[in-house]
């Protein structure tokens, strides 16, 4: 009888203690409420605008320190030229240097040139850390090196890190790479030591055109909020369903 | 009876394995906002990642010293571009770096002006050349003033 008593009297205790956390988040909310961080990044391409000049990629690699001539960046500029018989796409040296010549790459050191009048699309798609709202790459990580902050920007502790490489296989854009002088993972985090000080990112700043675009959720005032709540936009790889926070205007079916 | 040694062992163990944890894993690292699947981490990371330094100034920066070519851009066609793209980031310019370089190479003006017939690019409407048939061994820094964003002349 003493167990069957012990366990009752534990079963309640244990139920009165969780019906009271939950009675306080129902009549008092506003506890609930004031836990929500003051700012909620989004991010906007306008892919009409981009020249494919690639002084974001530059600016990143200067800005994030990131060693200029590996072959990892934390973003880069794709090309899609449609032709009637295909879609031929590149991004030499991640698009850093800009697109200086018509001839697309196909492997590094085979080119294709395109006569003019078979381009019947042409266009340059950016592409960064989508900060996903439910990122693959954080489910995966086997100690806890990369996360969420309240603000939904996705962080990895380089210190904590191991290089197992897992949430680089995991994320569906290929957004991670390894640091080649930190050997941990790495990945754009919107320069978060820039938008903590009020600053735009740095690919942000770079570009000529106004092509990219930060935005913040919580701000009633906020531009990027208005146009993609308003405006038609695209995101990439929907079917994966890992809701990216990086919008696109102007997106179109070859890009991949 | 006879498993008491064998118990006794395995809960040592346990013991030993979490008073390492105490040691090892840092007071902060828990679950935060995001819950146990998307926000399990060491908190103090975050203002690790803040306190990285800022390289670009942006143009506001070089304003009150560069005042001409600054003026002059912002009347050209040109204006889009910041004054960093071309030549660098200010960092804490003038103390480090002591100079920020004049990037007088082909390479970056053809990265827009070398034209590409894209028809659904912004890319297509910027006047452009063929980097083979204009000018192909000299600088466009020779004819052309970056600052002013016009033709020769």
């Amino acid at each position: 009888m003493l167990r069957r008593d012990f366990l009752r009297y534990l079963f309640k205790g244990l139920s009165l203690l969780t019906l009271g956390e939950g009675l306080k988040k129902i009549i008092w909310p506003i506890s609930v409420n004031a836990a929500l961080p003051p700012n909620r990044w989004l991010f906007l391409v306008d892919t009409y605008k981009c020249l494919g000049c690639g002084f974001c990629v530059q600016a990143c690699k200067l800005e994030n320190e990131i060693p200029v001539q590996a072959n990892v960046s934390r973003t880069w500029v794709e090309r899609y030229v449609v032709t009637p018989e295909g879609t031929l796409t590149d991004s030499p040296k991640e698009g850093r240097e800009g697109f200086i010549n018509n001839r697309v790459e196909l492997a590094p050191g085979r080119y294709q040139n395109i006569p003019k009048e078979k381009i019947k699309k042409g266009f340059f798609v950016p592409k960064l850390c989508n900060q996903c709202e439910k990122p693959p790459c954080v489910q995966v990580c086997p100690v806890g090196a990369t996360y969420k902050t309240g603000e939904g920007i996705t962080l990895i502790d380089r210190k904590w890190c191991i290089g197992c490489g897992y949430c680089i296989m995991a994320c569906p854009y290929g957004m991670r790479f390894f640091h080649p002088q930190y050997h941990v993972a790495d990945k754009c985090n919107f320069c978060y030591h820039r938008i903590h000080k009020g600053i735009k990112p740095a690919c942000v700043l770079a570009c000529p055109t106004g092509a990219r675009n930060i935005g913040n959720l919580r701000d009633p005032e906020d531009q990027v909020k208005k146009i993609i709540i308003s405006q038609r936009v695209g995101i990439l790889k929907g079917e994966y369903g890992t809701k990216p926070q990086v919008y696109y205007l102007g997106l179109s079916e070859e890009v991949r | 009876m006879y498993f008491l040694r064998p118990l006794m062992v395995f809960l040592g163990l346990a013991g030993l394995i979490l008073v390492i944890r105490i040691i090892l894993v840092p007071a902060d690292f828990g679950i935060h906002e995001q819950g146990y699947l998307y926000g399990w981490y060491r908190k103090s990371n975050e203002q690790e990642w803040v306190n990285l330094a800022i390289k670009y100034q942006g143009r506001g920066y070089c304003q009150d010293c560069h005042g001409e070519p600054y003026k002059s851009i912002l009347s050209s066609p040109h204006r889009g571009i910041e004054c960093e793209n071309c030549h660098g980031p200010a960092g804490d310019h003038p103390t480090n770096p002591l100079k920020l370089k004049k990037n007088t190479g082909r390479d970056l003006c053809l990265r827009c002006h070398s034209y590409l017939a894209y028809p659904t690019s912004k890319r297509s409407e910027i006047k452009g050349i063929d980097a083979e048939k204009h000018n192909p061994s000299g600088a466009c820094a020779s004819c052309h003033d970056a600052h002013k964003a016009s033709k020769p002349g």
